[in-house]
């Protein structure tokens, strides 16, 4: 080897541009910076906290995101009526609110928040009730454009649902207590339109003759000769005189009365018949709500934010009320989700109008104002997001921390070692495979706490074989939930026995239990034979590993307690929701994370069409029990109202539940005030760093 | 020279052109709803989603007006993180990539070409053996396995060196070796077979015979046609390791370019594929042109001809 070396020396006299460019790579590899302490050490003196935030944010702009990743950030940035406890669930201490109370005793109908006039965004304007109203307002916009996706959070408030769904026959005749008719007998006509029937999914479509099942849709308005032109009923602009009466009135029953333009409605005055109206319904009242409504459209007025009178209301600037659809004793939980907070009224208008979404730059760096502890520092995409302590925040002597360091890891693994290699304070979690190594090698750190949420299977009931309850029953009752939370997840999850997970003073009805015995008799009872001639049918899950060691899981089970071979589906993420956006699968494995402490929360999705229900799945009295419960204040027959209801939808079984979620992470000694909550949110502003 | 330079900029051009069209039909025939998100999306907002970024037009005009956006240098926003345009996210992430990839392929150059040569000149003996063994490692150990064993058997021990992220200026050291492994591994091979083929010519047995030192002959003589292989090699491999690697930034945290690529395929997130293709496609253009010329300037035959 050794008459080689001289080589090495040859290889300086490399053409210069070649030197030059490896000397400086070399020369860098040699003078890298010597700093030996660690990041976490670093920052411990700087009194930043580092966490791990799983990805990079998609957005900061309260009303558009939807992720807890994104919910991490903005509640440093921004800050609700009231905040949460360190320590304490279900307890709310003054926020950008003083204090508040119910107007009348215990109804809890109408709310006053008396706001901090010493709370102000960190350009030092103060944050005023106007705000907060603005806020609401913008989150309601009714504009297809508006692309939020959690602005049903604020239905709570009054009218809030018709303003923001443009329900313009309840918000012009239902408001009005003068009209001749009341708006619990008015509604049953048909203002909303034929949910059935959406007229776009047919227009691409050549239907010259429909199948049975698309054919049942439009039964009652057919007759035994009439064949319809889809491609003019789903045109942009609708030409009535060239559709013929039946076609005519699949436009209008499937549109409903909200939809239609001043053309259309117009033409309906002319020929009311063409609606399905109640009886209930008599002609001159038909009449008075197409002036209505055609009036409010000649008027020219771009919507209906006056009219619908949307509970929100500023008394003056540090006054605000809100009204409410009905007794809501939980009020302050929900203000403290970040689509309550309130945005900077003059810098969103600074940067575009009330609802100009993604191309707004109000929530770029250089421009987001904000009024909660910390402010904006550094954004850099796929690489790091930075707070700083806000000096203009209210309560800043309460702050200890002076900064927080958000790192996008979506690789888990990596998380892990950075935390092992004092990179990190806090991890966003622990993969399931980690969690044995985490508990021997860092018992101290590792922290495993309930957390609201629960993992379950979405069942498509509009398919066989799953349209029979009692096939759906004895797939929830073949699953060992107990050995897929000890054997696969390791994370101390919990068999769930229903959809709500156990909090607070809501008693869960607590009915699926691992029972194969019993899921072998059901499927008996259902009139299926097992193994051969059962139906095929496919489980879709997401392409991660552990998705797929989940349906492995369940495979397994479904194999072993019913004799039933079910084949599994991965599909990425985008596919996977669109499936099930379009029913286009048997079995699905999904989660859900509560946004606050109510049991509402994991409810709600299941009404009849819900955007989240995607089962087909509905019930009336189910839903009857959810507006009982609406309108119920005691809070105890409260829970025991949706105690029932949740026992309806079990008893139904169009979701099979298999665990309720745990966190688990890792966090370094030196971060106090950072306790158990089952929201997972810690409220930055009392987090301290112990030196 | 000026001949080649010519054939090679419309050959890119052509290039370019096809592959923007084959992506951009085959992205759109991905399944899955680049608008699809956890919570629900009414038929209304997605309509109002398809009308703002153009796509509720035919596939003919959204491709049309996808030429006529780019002639105006507009690459489009970005349907996945919305509010961020194409162009600023290659922007943010290019020159991350860019130093990451030069300092990994310098190294797979340092290590890769001594590697080939040292292994033909021991051709057949245990040197060569031990160095192919060493290059075949490099190309079959695959980064992800490489970059987890680097984060917990170097960096752990050395307190100065993060297991991962893009603060310190010592954070480019584990992505870039792990990086430089394949480059090496390839560049040994191709080195060792062009200088195994190169020493057993005529005019080095000539000058062998005249005495002239081993060493000498391999600087002056063989080491230069010897390289044309590694060469052509090193055009295709600069442009694909300057823009960047999914595997190693997801472990080693770099904000570079390679993860937009796949994450823009799984998001159903056209415009930012395109415009990734693009750029990628006229840097491999570069990059080729640029190979053609080191070689003509390395080959008194190329150049001639």
């Amino acid at each position: 080897m050794q008459k080689f070396i001289p080589f090495l020396a040859d290889l300086a006299k490399v053409p210069p541009v070649f030197r030059n460019l490896i000397f400086p790579a070399l020369a860098s590899l040699a003078f890298v910076s010597c700093e030996n302490r660690s990041d976490v050490e670093i920052a411990n003196e700087e009194n930043i906290l580092i966490i791990g935030n799983s990805n990079e944010p998609k957005g900061l702009d309260p009303h558009l995101v939807s992720g807890v990743l994104e919910s991490n950030i903005i509640r440093a940035l921004f800050e609700g009526l009231c905040v949460e406890d360190p320590a304490q669930d279900s307890t709310s201490l003054p926020g950008a609110a003083l204090s508040w109370n119910p107007t009348e005793g215990e109804n809890f109908t109408e709310w006053i928040f008396n706001l901090n006039p010493e709370a102000k965004w960190s350009d030092g304007v103060p944050v005023t009730a106007h705000d907060f109203a603005f806020s609401y307002q913008r989150l309601l916009s009714p504009d297809p454009n508006w692309p939020a996706k959690y602005a049903e959070m604020l239905y709570f408030l009054k009218n809030g649902e018709a303003y923001h769904r443009s329900h313009f026959g309840n918000i012009l005749c239902g408001n009005d207590p003068d009209f001749p008719l009341s708006w619990e007998i008015l509604k049953e006509a048909n203002f909303e339109g034929d949910k059935k029937i959406k007229l776009e999914n047919f227009a691409n479509k050549d239907f010259s003759k429909l199948d049975e099942k698309n054919l049942e849709k439009f039964e009652k308005y057919l007759t035994e000769s009439d064949t319809l032109d889809f491609k003019k009923l789903a045109a942009e602009k609708v030409d009535l005189d060239g559709l013929s009466d039946p076609e005519k009135r699949v436009f209008f029953n499937s549109k409903g009365i909200d939809k239609l333009n001043k053309d259309q409605l117009t033409f309906l005055k002319k020929r009311p018949e063409l609606l399905n109206w109640t009886v209930q319904v008599p002609p001159a009242v038909r009449q008075l709500v197409l002036d209505r409504l055609i009036a409010h459209h000649e008027a020219g007025k771009p919507n209906l934010w006056e009219e619908a009178q949307v509970g929100v209301t500023a008394v003056d600037d540090f006054t605000l009320k809100l009204n409410l659809r009905g007794p809501v004793p939980f009020l302050t939980e929900i203000t403290k989700h970040y689509t309550w907070y309130p945005v900077p009224k003059h810098v969103v208008l600074r940067h575009g109008k009330m609802n100009t979404a993604y191309s707004s730059r109000w929530t770029r760096p250089e421009n987001i104002v904000s009024n909660g502890p910390f402010k904006l520092k550094i954004w850099r995409t796929n690489h790091v997001l930075e707070v700083e302590k806000n000096p203009h925040y209210w309560d800043a002597e309460t702050v200890s921390l002076d900064g927080i360091r958000y790192l996008p890891i979506s690789n888990y693994y990596t998380e892990t070692r950075m935390f092992g290699d004092d990179q990190l304070h806090v991890t966003y979690t622990v993969p399931s495979e980690l969690i044995p190594m985490a508990k021997e090698k860092y018992p101290e750190q590792l922290r495993q706490e309930p957390y609201v949420g629960v993992r379950f299977l979405r069942v498509n009931t509009r398919n066989t074989p799953f349209d029979n309850p009692k096939v759906r029953r004895a797939f929830a009752l073949a699953i060992d939930q107990k050995s897929i939370c000890e054997k696969i997840l390791q994370g101390g999850q919990q068999p769930a026995s229903g959809i709500v997970p156990p909090f607070g003073t809501y008693k869960p009805p607590g009915i699926i239990h691992f029972d194969p015995d019993k899921a072998k008799a059901l499927l008996a009872e259902s009139g299926y034979e097992s193994t051969s001639s059962f139906p095929d049918i496919s489980l879709l899950t997401t392409n991660s590993d552990s998705g797929l060691r989940e349906a492995e899981a369940l495979q397994a089970m479904w194999q072993k307690h019913l004799g039933i071979k079910v084949r599994i589906t991965q599909r990425e993420w985008t596919t996977y929701l669109q499936k099930q956006y379009d029913y286009d699968y048997d079995l699905c494995v999904a989660g859900w994370i509560g946004d606050y402490l109510d049991p509402t929360t994991f409810l709600e999705m299941w009404v009849t069409d819900g955007g989240n229900n995607n089962t087909g799945w509905g019930s009336k009295e189910f839903e009857d029990l959810l507006t009982k419960a609406e309108n119920t204040a005691d809070v105890p027959t409260r829970m025991g109202i949706l105690s029932d209801a949740e026992r309806t939808i079990l008893d139904d079984t169009p979701v099979l539940p298999i665990y309720w979620y745990t966190t688990n992470y890792l966090i370094r000694p030196e971060v106090k005030n950072w306790n158990p909550l089952l929201l997972n949110n810690h409220p930055f502003k009392f987090v301290k760093i112990e030196k | 020279m000026l001949k080649t330079i010519l054939s090679r900029v419309t050959q890119t051009i052509i290039v370019v052109f096809l592959l923007v069209t084959f992506v951009f039909f085959a992205v759109r025939a991905i399944p899955g709803n680049p608008f699809a998100s956890d919570k629900a999306t009414s038929p209304e907002e997605q309509a109002a989603l398809e009308a703002y970024y153009g796509l509720d037009k035919p596939l003919v005009v959204q491709y049309f007006n996808y030429w006529k956006n780019v002639a105006q240098g507009d690459f489009g926003d970005s349907l996945a993180m919305k509010g961020r345009k194409v162009s600023t996210l290659i922007s943010e992430s290019f020159p991350v990539s860019l130093k990451l990839g030069l300092l990994s392929l310098f190294l797979g150059m340092g290590i890769g070409i001594p590697l080939g040569i040292i292994a033909a000149l021991f051709h057949n003996k245990w040197q060569d053996y031990l160095a192919m063994v060493i290059a075949m490692a490099g190309i079959c150990i695959v980064a992800f396995v490489l970059g987890p064993i680097f984060q917990l058997s170097i960096s752990r021990p050395l307190t100065w060196l993060n297991v991962a992220g893009w603060n310190r200026t010592s954070d480019i050291l584990l992505p870039a070796i792990t990086l430089c492994f394949g480059v090496a591994a390839y560049l040994a091979r191709l080195t060792r077979g062009g200088m195994l083929d190169v020493l057993s010519q005529d005019y080095i047995r000539t000058a062998k015979a005249k005495g002239v030192p081993t060493l000498q002959i391999i600087t002056k003589h063989a080491l230069r046609p010897a390289l044309m292989p590694a060469v052509t090699f090193l055009g295709p491999a600069f442009a694909a390791i300057i823009t960047g690697s999914f595997v190693v930034e997801n472990i080693f945290l770099v904000p570079g370019m390679g993860q937009h690529f796949v994450l823009g395929v799984t998001s159903n997130d056209y415009n930012l594929v395109l415009g990734l293709v693009l750029f990628y496609g006229i840097l491999m253009g570069i990059a080729n042109l640029l190979s053609d010329l080191a070689l003509i300037f390395m080959d008194p035959k190329l150049r001639n001809s």
